[in-house]
This record gives C-alpha cells, structure tokens and sequence, in this order.
C-alpha cells in the first residue's frame, strides 16, 4: 500500500478523493449508491473511457492525439455506409470495420508525422480541421437514421428489477469498454511494445539509441488511438441511435482532461490505465454527485472545470517535481 | 550577405515564403472568380478577419513562450458578457458611451483576471499550460453557461455598430484595431523587456531562470496580456454580431493555433515573429473567402485549412532536405 503511494501518488490522491466523494455522496443523498444509478453512470461513460485509453497510449508515447473524437464521428458515417453497401452485417463486421477505419485514420495521423518530422499536434490539429471539414462537407450536415437494426438494438448484459419496478440494466458498451480497458492495459504492462512505448515516451532519442523502431512506436500509439476512437464510435451509435456528424465535436477536450488528470504526463513517458479510469471517474461522479444534490446543470460544467483546475494545482504543489523544473518538461508533448 | 537573407532577418524566414503563398492564393481565385478582387469582397474579408486575428494574437505569445492557451474563445465570451451585463444595467440599447467605457474596462478586466489565475498556477505550481488552460476553458464556458442559461444577451446601443461594421477612410474598423494590435504586439515582442524573457522562456526556461530573469513573473504577464486581447475581441464580437452567446466563435479555437504554426511559430516556443501569422491569416481568410465565392460551402473551407497546414509541413520539409542536400553537394 504504502509503495502504490510512493509510485503513483497522483493515482492514490485521486482514489482518495473519490472514496470520500463516494462516501460523501452516499451519505448526503439516498439515490447515489443505488443499483440504478450506478449502472447509469457505466453506461453513460464507457465511450468517454474507451477513447480516453486510446488517448493514453498516445499520450505514454510522447503525443497528443486532438482529432480522435471527430475520427469517430468519421468512422461512423463511413462505416454506416459500408454496412448499407454490404447489405447489413453484423456486429462481428461493425467491430472489424470499426477498428479497422480507425485504425487507418490513426495511420494518417501517424504517417503525417512520422513522416513530415512534426510534432503530433500540429498535424492532429490539422487532421481534425481536414477530418471535421471532409465530413460535414460530404454529408451537409445531415444525420443518419436509417441504420442497420443490430447497430442500433439494445442489448443488455445485465438487468434486473428493482423492488420499486425499476429497471437497472447494464448495456453493451459496458462489456466493450471492460475488454477494451484490459486490452490497453495489457498492451503497455505486459508486452515488450508497451515498455517501448513508455521509453519512446519518455526520452525518444534514447529509445532509438536503444534500438527501438520510432516509426513502430509512432503506427501502435495512433493506430491504437483511431481503433479506439473507432470502436467507442461504434458504441456511441448503438447508444444514441443515429449519425450526428458533429454530435462528438468537442468531446476531445474533456476526454483529454479526464486522461491528464488521472496522472498521464502531456509530455510522455508516465500514465496507468488506472489513472485514466479514475480521472474518468471523478469528471463522471463529480457531474452525477451534482445532479443528484439538486445543483442547476448550468453550473455542471463550471464546478467540474474549477475542480480540475484545483485538483491540478494541489497535485503539483507537495508532491514530486519543484515547480521549476516541471516548466522545463511541461512543453508542448514531444514525439 | 545576400539581399534574401537581409530581408530574413529583418522580418523572419517565413515571410518570403508565405508572401509567395498569398500571391498564388489571391491568382487562383482571380483566375477562379472573377468576383474575388473586388472591393466588396476585400472589404468583407477585412470585416471578417479581425475576430480570428485578435484571438490568434492571444494564442500567439502564450506558445511563443512553449505554452498554449486553450481558453481563449470563452475568456473572450466571458469578456463580452461583462460588457453585456454593464451595457444591460444601463438600459440596453440606450445605454450611454460611459457605461460602455466602464462595460469595456470591466471586460478587459475580466479578460486580465482569468489570464492572471492561469498565469499563477503554471508559473507557481509548474502544472502543465494545456491542462490548466484546458481546466480554465471548461470553468468559463460553464460560467458563461450558468450566467446566460445557454441563451444569448442582445440590444446594444446604436452606437456599437461603428466598432463591428463601420469603415475609417475605407479601411474597416473592426481590421484597424487588430492592426494596432498586431503592430503593438510586435513592438511588444521585438523592443520590450518583455517580449525578450517571451523568447528566452520559450528557448529554455531554466536557463532563463539562472540567468536573472523573473520567470514567473513573465509566465504570469504573459497569460494576463493574452486574457486582455481576448476581451478585446470579446468586445468586437459583441459589436459585430449585436449579440453575446457563450458559445460564439468556438470553431476558431484550433483555427488559431493552426495559423500560429502556419506563420512559422515553434511549437516548442522560443522562435517566431508576428508579421508571418499576419500573413497566415490573412491567407487562411482568402481560402475561406475564395472558396465561398465559388460556390463550396463553410466546411469546406475548415477542411483546406487542416490540409493546407499539412501542405505546408509537407513543403517545410521538402524544402529542407533539398537545402541538405544542397549543403552536402557543394
């Protein structure tokens, strides 16, 4: 316990402050530690940490990845006309085509600047203009509905009815999220890929002395990336039931605040898929903690941006790092 | 020295290329349309740059100096509110000149505040510029939110109009004031003692602290300045679309960045002048513009923004293996 405080102290201050929000809130109100509410609260957020795990790897890498989230909306349009041009499918296919979309906008991402020598934002900034343009160009604007019936069916994993009649239910993106929250995690703790990866990130030109490949870093981290992207935007449609070409504008930003403020480091070379999770997490509890205290959703967002904004300050006043020197690495990330 | 690279030094490398750049673009289009170099369609490019070129002046020193400031759009709306707000206590569209006077400092002070909070936690606790901007933009928009129900506030004076369309001898207003702003902004970086720690900060801060300069005392300046040219786009805003929302302008967010590094600023901050990112947004309107007059629609022209900027990276480095190989030949 005590080393887990030693090495992963902003992990550990956060699950802190969660367990006593989470006691907070279960003592101040008697909906929160309900069966329904936190199914709700799994089914709401899956696709938030889907991509935020995909954003993770890059962000170990030494990236940052700003396009993803209209990657996915990308994703969505052309894959839902792939399945119109196939004539159905399945969710066999929408996983694979899903993915494999996503991993070729990665790919682009990847190659631009692998290729190019830039540094991942300035080209996934560029990519999103150009993703994001394309779009909306190509389908003015406008959603789809008629989409094939398993896309858009519900699909339970888990139910059950409540003494009162009320139905809790976990759905499919729920599953998706667990096995793609542990792929991630197998990738950068259990394969040699993923301790190249943390080196890349952490000190590129030493990892290339070391004798790892950058272009490979480069294709896993935003390849990984986009088939996340691609895969939470498969889950997203099976959840709202439609196509809306600009409906995840935006998202990219809060995603990468939850991701940062789990402990990954814009700058590379440190993250943990715990962290994620739980950065996630205090974004969704804090938002749900509100709502169910009877706090106006107007103020949702303003609460949650000043609570990132002291959390961050508080986690890099005592702990690790003087201020100085986290300035000099605190640039813009690397590649 | 050749003439070339006299001139390089004098304005920066990336103005030649650039210059070039524009001249093909304002071709193009005068071979594509024959609508495109006429005065009304310059005179509404001049209306229509200044927004994007204030904020992307705010977003410019903050990355000269290897930050960034995401924050920018809402510190702007919140600056718009304030006046707003003021304007609204007033009597709205009755309101006199002193209450906008007083609307517009207590803008620009609300621009200077939010920049200064940001300035303090990067400087003092050294968190990350993305992230604190980013924390700092989701507060703002959900103040701005929570102030305005999501709605929008309108019924400025009459008065306000000659800041969002009216014309001096010709020249635009809304285009005078980011002129002055430029030009005071290059004075700022090239003449102060300032703009000097900007690009020392931005080349290697630790260096810049042992050799004597308050660095964060600069950092602090540095994002209270860019919240101040925020509110004064806050105030064009206001005045151009006779209206505040707190969602107004959110697109131009990227938009500014990629004309940042479009103008040749280092990502990594430390190099970078301010008549490129004039040139650059000045071409990146001419697209937009050119591409509306042919008939494509709006995303069309979000989309050549991003492919532009790719090109230009593609060329950059074209450019640069040529010149080593060059080296290496000879």
């Amino acid at each position: 316990m005590h080393d887990f405080f030693r090495d992963h102290p902003v992990e550990a201050r956060l699950s802190v402050v969660l367990l006593l929000m989470i006691l907070g809130l279960s003592l101040g109100t008697d909906t929160f530690l309900t069966l329904g509410n936190i199914t709700s609260l799994l089914n709401n957020n899956a696709v938030n940490l889907i991509w935020a795990v995909g954003l993770l790897v890059v962000l170990i890498a030494g990236g940052i990845d700003i396009s993803f989230a209209v990657a996915a909306s990308v994703v969505q349009y052309v894959a839902a006309q792939v399945f119109m041009g196939i004539g159905g499918g399945n969710w066999a296919v929408g996983f694979f085509v899903a993915g494999l979309l996503g991993i070729g906008l990665g790919m682009i991402n990847a190659l631009l600047i692998h290729g190019f020598r830039v540094i991942s934002i300035v080209i996934t900034i560029a990519t999103f203009n150009a993703f994001f343009g394309l779009l909306m160009f190509f389908t003015k604007g406008r959603n789809i509905y008629n989409l094939p019936d398993w896309w858009t069916d519900r699909i339970f994993i888990f139910e059950r009815q409540a003494s009162d009649g009320s139905w809790s239910e976990l759905n499919l993106s729920v599953a998706v999220m667990i096995v793609c929250v542990v792929a991630t995690w197998g990738l950068i703790r259990l394969t040699t890929l993923g301790r190249q990866l943390y080196a890349f990130g952490d000190n590129p030109e030493g990892a290339r002395r070391a004798g790892v490949n950058i272009w490979q870093m480069q294709i896993v981290a935003f390849g990984w990336c986009g088939m996340m992207a691609g895969i939470g935007g498969l889950m997203q449609v099976n959840i709202a039931q439609e196509v809306v070409p600009n409906a995840l504008y935006g998202r990219e930003l809060d995603v990468l605040a939850a991701v940062v403020l789990g402990g990954a480091r814009l700058g590379g070379g440190r993250g943990t898929v715990l962290g994620c999770i739980l950065g996630v997490m205090f974004v969704a509890i804090t938002q749900n903690g509100l709502n169910l205290l009877g706090i106006s959703p107007f103020a949702f967002q303003m609460i949650i941006g000043a609570a990132i904004l002291l959390a961050i300050s508080s986690s890099n006043l005592s702990f690790g790092r003087p201020p100085r020197g986290a300035i000099a690495v605190a640039k813009v990330g690397t590649t | 020295m050749s003439l070339r690279d006299k001139l390089n030094t004098a304005v920066g490398a990336e103005t030649l290329p650039l210059l070039v750049f524009l001249g093909l673009v304002f071709l193009a289009f005068s071979f594509a349309t024959p609508l495109f170099l006429t005065g009304a369609n310059l005179r509404s490019m001049a209306f229509q740059m200044p927004v994007l070129g204030l904020l992307t002046l705010a977003m410019l020193v903050p990355i000269l100096s290897g930050g960034l400031n995401l924050a920018i759009i809402f510190q702007a709306n919140i600056s718009g509110l304030a006046l707003a707000w003021v304007l609204i206590q007033f009597g709205g569209p009755d309101a006199g000149l002193g209450a906008f006077v007083l609307g517009a400092a207590l803008a620009i002070l609300a621009g200077a505040a939010s920049g200064a909070v940001m300035g303090v936690v990067v400087a003092y606790v050294g968190a990350h510029p993305i992230l604190v901007s980013l924390a700092m933009m989701i507060f703002l928009r959900g103040l701005g939110e929570f102030l305005t129900r999501g709605g929008d506030i309108s019924g400025f004076p009459e008065y306000m109009n000659v800041l969002g369309h009216g014309s001096v001898m010709g020249v635009p207003v809304p285009m005078i004031v980011f002129l002055v702003a430029a030009l005071m902004w290059h004075i700022m970086l090239r003449q102060s003692r300032h703009g000097f720690s900007v690009y020392m900060i931005g080349s290697n801060i630790q260096a810049s602290e042992y050799s004597g300069l308050h660095t964060r005392r600069t950092l602090v300046l540095i994002y209270a300045i860019s919240g101040v040219i925020c509110a004064v786009a806050g105030i064009l805003m206001a005045a151009r679309f006779n209206s505040v929302r707190v969602g107004h302008g959110e697109a131009l967010l990227l938009v500014t960045v990629l004309a940042c590094f479009l103008g040749g600023i280092d990502p990594f901050g430390g190099f970078g002048r301010v008549l490129p990112v004039v040139l650059a947004l000045i071409i990146l309107q001419a697209l937009s513009s050119g591409l509306n007059l042919i008939g494509a629609n709006q995303h069309l022209s979000t989309a050549v923004w991003g492919l532009f900027l790719i090109g230009v990276m593609a060329l950059r480095w074209v450019g640069e293996r040529w010149r080593d190989k060059r080296r290496r030949g000879t």
